[in-house]
């Protein structure tokens, strides 16, 4: 059966994405003094679930990286190794690494293992460390350098074990009757004759231990296992049941003697005997030959067992079985055998057909139930309702009226419970914050603590992805130029510790997401002075607070390192702040000179609902998002001033604003061409405002959001589409487009280029 | 066809070892750890168990021994997923209980032909 296992990457990277992002998590917690068994056991379950898993899915690069991890973290694990801050800090590396490598395979592109093979190496010489034979060498991946010479290493890969077995096995049981675990392709040349010979059955003695039964083995499978390999004839040895009187239902008292073709391999026969070894006493042999006896519980050399580094007797065990039960050390061969192979075929399977990854998204059980619910109340609302149209009469107006007012709270909760699917807490954008800042804070020597609250507000899943490296930035930002050294600060009486502080909550239908720091506050004097260095404002210009700190976003403020204490709070702002407008929300700063500042982000719940004024123009109803809606207004002829080319400008207050008449811009019939007495709708985006001519203003509601690319085609200067109560289509218009189009690209508007109006 | 309990903390791991069984027309029911798993399994009889090691709140270890102990699961067959640097954790499982093991990784192919030997 051909199962493509493709199908499963996704929920394997994502899966992985997150274990990366629990292990980082837990590591975070950690301190030498004083380990959790229950955080590192959240450590070693991460990395044995990708390590797992990629092995399964054949990632090879990230099987063997993490099975060093894997290694290290089990020794931590059962006490033998004490945990260091170098091992958190490698491990952390680790992390990174390896959700680097994961998100290469997500985008089906070559794993880049530069980064990783330092990593295994600084593993291997902490795993080596320990071991007294061995040397560290070779920090290549996939060799086993230091595992040849001693067995009781513990960094070996399944590749390693089945060939570091073998080594074993030939070096010390050479004399073996028979052979080797020959399904490893390196292990072809080790494999002796004998295995195939075809002179002679097989006569297998088989001798169950009474309990067998109990482990669910059931001697009947076995043998029927055995005669799929080729004929079988087997015998029963029944002179060891007990009296009837003292028949345990429970207990196998039989034994066989069982009778195989001579071609079949040794191996495999022993294979189908592999889970009940330690539960039976197995002897194989050649009719005529002298019988060798293998088994039972006491002496099988499993070669992973040596990885227990308590096991200090292991590497010479080998030695020590080979005079007598031949056959018994190879018993645990074949499945070792089997795995390495298993670990190099799945892995030419990984970067086959390259088809775009389906975002998914992880629901909690109970939003899914909720929506049960509702929809269990919708459908009895609807037989409510179609009950009372199959024999209506007038005086059921006003059950009809309870029903249809039923009708609307289903569907608006219906509509809640939908849309909350889409949302997610925000400590998923939160949880790389105490990393990042364990790393800036040992970077810049400063000292940082990070409070974060509000975590579990939730925030639509779409405005959390693009929301995350706006909010980097801005923490970057505080930890880099807020915070202060601690002699600076404890100069200036205030604690040595800097503290920036996380908050997202609700706000009148926005999320606001707080970024603040306790540290030295902008200046807004410095910023003034700057921005009429760099001319983006007049030398003589009226500026409020907010308006200058407004200005730390605006393109080339600030890209030099000119006024030392704020040098880089420009750099990358504009790009902050464009990211959040593309979102529909805003930033805005408050900063106290000396006692720190406050970043707020504003931000829509979701992006799939919008505020929307409805306006008409002819026979047309659009939408124009409120956000972008600074005011509306009637058109006072002496405000309007034609300037060169076909533009009109209007004035208002300071600004001159572009009229854009809407029923120009689409090529449509309107009731009003003309702009005296017209209505206009100022809008913004990117601090430039233009002003549409509406016909008329309506209704303002809530609208959903319908690609337009994805039913039709992209259009200009629209960005959706949606439909309206009477079943309409009506169009919303994309405002930054259009304000881009106007001002012919993203320059700032002069501010204080003041045309008077003719 | 059979009725078979996968338990697997790890999500793709219990998706491929569901899909695969359901390809070959076993009826599946999958847990995420050991007290979920053993909630499935009571009141039930599940034809053959497959479960991971390392899982939260209740590892296979335990899982086995707790099935053990219940009438209906003494002579079940239970699988443990291992992977092959963990010996000491195939004879713990053995002397849990476990019938036999898994060692991964293991493509759809193996899985199904180890299956069938316990079926």
């Amino acid at each position: 059966m051909a199962i493509d296992l493709e199908q499963f990457h996704q929920v394997f990277f994502e899966e992985s994405l997150e274990g990366l992002e629990a292990m980082e998590h837990s590591l975070l917690e950690i301190t030498p003094d004083n380990v959790d068994p229950e955080i590192i056991n959240t450590i070693f379950r991460a990395a044995h679930s990708i390590k797992g898993g990629s092995g399964t899915f054949g990632f090879e690069q990230i099987t063997d990286f993490t099975h060093v991890l894997e290694t290290l973290l089990d020794e931590v694990r059962d006490g033998s190794r004490q945990i260091t801050d170098q091992i958190v800090d490698l491990l952390l590396k680790s992390c990174d690494c390896l959700r680097t490598m994961v998100n290469q395979l997500q985008a089906k592109q070559p794993i880049d293992d530069t980064e990783a093979r330092p990593l295994i190496a600084a593993f291997e010489a902490i795993l080596a460390g320990q071991e007294t034979a061995t040397t560290p060498t070779s920090p290549k991946t996939a060799e086993p350098a230091t595992t040849e010479s001693t067995p009781a290493t513990t960094e070996s890969s399944a590749t390693m074990n089945a060939e570091d077995y073998n080594d074993l096995v030939m070096a010390s049981v050479s004399t073996m009757l028979n052979g080797d675990n020959e399904p490893a392709g390196q292990a072809a040349s080790a494999s002796p004759s004998g295995n195939t010979d075809t002179d002679g059955r097989w006569k297998i003695h088989f001798v169950p231990e009474p309990q067998i039964l109990l482990t669910g083995n059931e001697p009947n499978r076995i043998f029927r296992e055995l005669a799929s390999l080729g004929n079988l004839s087997v015998e029963a040895d029944t002179s060891k049941l007990p009296d009837f009187e003292d028949l345990v239902v429970d207990e196998c008292h039989l034994s066989w003697t069982l009778w195989m073709d001579g071609e079949v391999d040794k191996d495999d026969i022993l294979d189908v005997f592999d889970w009940v070894l330690d539960e039976c006493k197995l002897e194989i042999s050649r009719e005529g030959e002298s019988e060798l006896s293998a088994s039972t519980t006491t002496e099988q050399p499993e070669p992973e067992s040596q990885q227990e580094p308590q096991q200090e007797q292991q590497p010479s065990e080998p030695a020590a079985v080979t005079p007598a039960p031949a056959t018994t050390t190879q018993a645990t061969t074949p499945a070792q055998a089997t795995t390495a192979t298993d670990a190099q075929q799945t892995a030419p399977s990984t970067g086959a057909s390259a088809s775009a990854s389906a975002s998914s998204i992880r629901v909690g059980i109970d939003k899914v139930d909720s929506l049960i619910n509702l929809v269990g109340e919708l459908v009895i609302t609807q037989s409510m309702l179609s009950q009372l149209s199959s024999n209506f009469e007038m005086s059921d107006i006003e059950r009809l009226n309870n029903g249809l007012e039923q009708l609307l709270q289903n569907t608006k909760e219906l509509q809640e419970s939908v849309m909350r699917i889409r949302m997610l807490p925000i400590s998923f954008a939160f949880n790389r914050f105490p990393r990042m800042i364990r790393d800036l804070a040992a970077k810049t020597g400063k000292k940082v603590n990070l409070i974060v609250n509000g975590e579990q507000t939730e925030l639509d899943k779409t405005v959390m992805e693009q929301i995350g490296d706006p909010l980097v930035h801005l923490v970057r930002n505080a930890i880099d130029h807020g915070i202060e050294p601690s002699e600076e600060r404890i100069a200036q009486g205030k604690p040595e510790d800097g503290t920036i502080t996380l908050d997202a909550y609700h706000r009148g239908g926005n999320i606001v997401v707080e970024i603040s720091d306790d540290g030295r506050g902008i200046d807004p004097e410095k910023i003034r002075t700057k921005a009429i260095e760099k001319g983006i404002i007049g030398g003589n210009e009226e500026l409020s607070k907010s308006q200058i700190y407004d200005l730390l976003f605006e393109p080339g403020f600030s890209t030099a390192a000119v006024v030392s204490d704020i040098s880089g709070r420009g750099v990358g702002m504009d790009v902050v702040r464009r990211n959040i407008k593309s979102l529909g929300g805003r930033i805005e700063v408050e900063s106290e000179l000396g006692s720190g500042s406050v970043f707020r982000v504003y931000l829509p719940l979701t992006l799939a609902i919008l505020d929307g004024q409805l306006v008409r123009v002819g026979d047309q109803t659009y939408i124009i998002p409120l956000i972008s809606i600074v005011e509306s207004l009637q058109i006072k002829p002496e405000l309007v001033n034609r300037a060169s080319g076909n533009t009109i400008l209007y004035r208002l207050r300071e600004d001159n604003v572009p009229i854009i008449p809407i029923y120009q811009e689409f090529n449509i019939d309107a009731d009003n061409k003309e702009l005296e007495n017209g209505l206009l709708v100022v809008v913004e985006s990117a601090g430039q405002k233009i002003g549409l001519l509406v016909d008329d203003l309506l209704a303002q509601q809530q609208v959903v959001i319908k690609s337009l690319e994805s039913n039709y085609k992209r259009v200009e200067g629209i960005s959706g589409a949606t439909i309206l109560g009477d079943g309409s289509v009506s169009l919303i218009i994309d405002i930054p487009g259009l304000i881009n189009r106007v001002a012919g690209g993203s320059d700032p508007i002069n501010r204080s280029n003041h045309t008077q109006a003719a | 066809m059979a009725e078979i309990l996968i338990v697997d903390d790890s999500a793709s791991m219990r998706n491929m070892v569901t899909t695969t069984l359901q390809t070959a027309g076993h009826q599946v029911t999958d847990a995420a750890d050991g007290v979920i798993a053993l909630g499935s399994a009571k009141g039930k009889k599940f034809d053959a168990v497959v479960t991971d090691l390392n899982m939260p709140n209740m590892d296979g270890i335990e899982l086995i021994k707790q099935l053990r102990s219940l009438p209906n699961y003494k002579y079940t067959p239970i699988l443990l997923l291992t992977t092959e640097s963990s010996a000491d954790k195939k004879a713990s499982g053995k002397s849990a209980g476990a019938t036999g093991w898994l060692v991964k990784p293991f493509n759809p192919e193996k899985l199904l032909a180890t299956i069938d030997r316990v079926l």
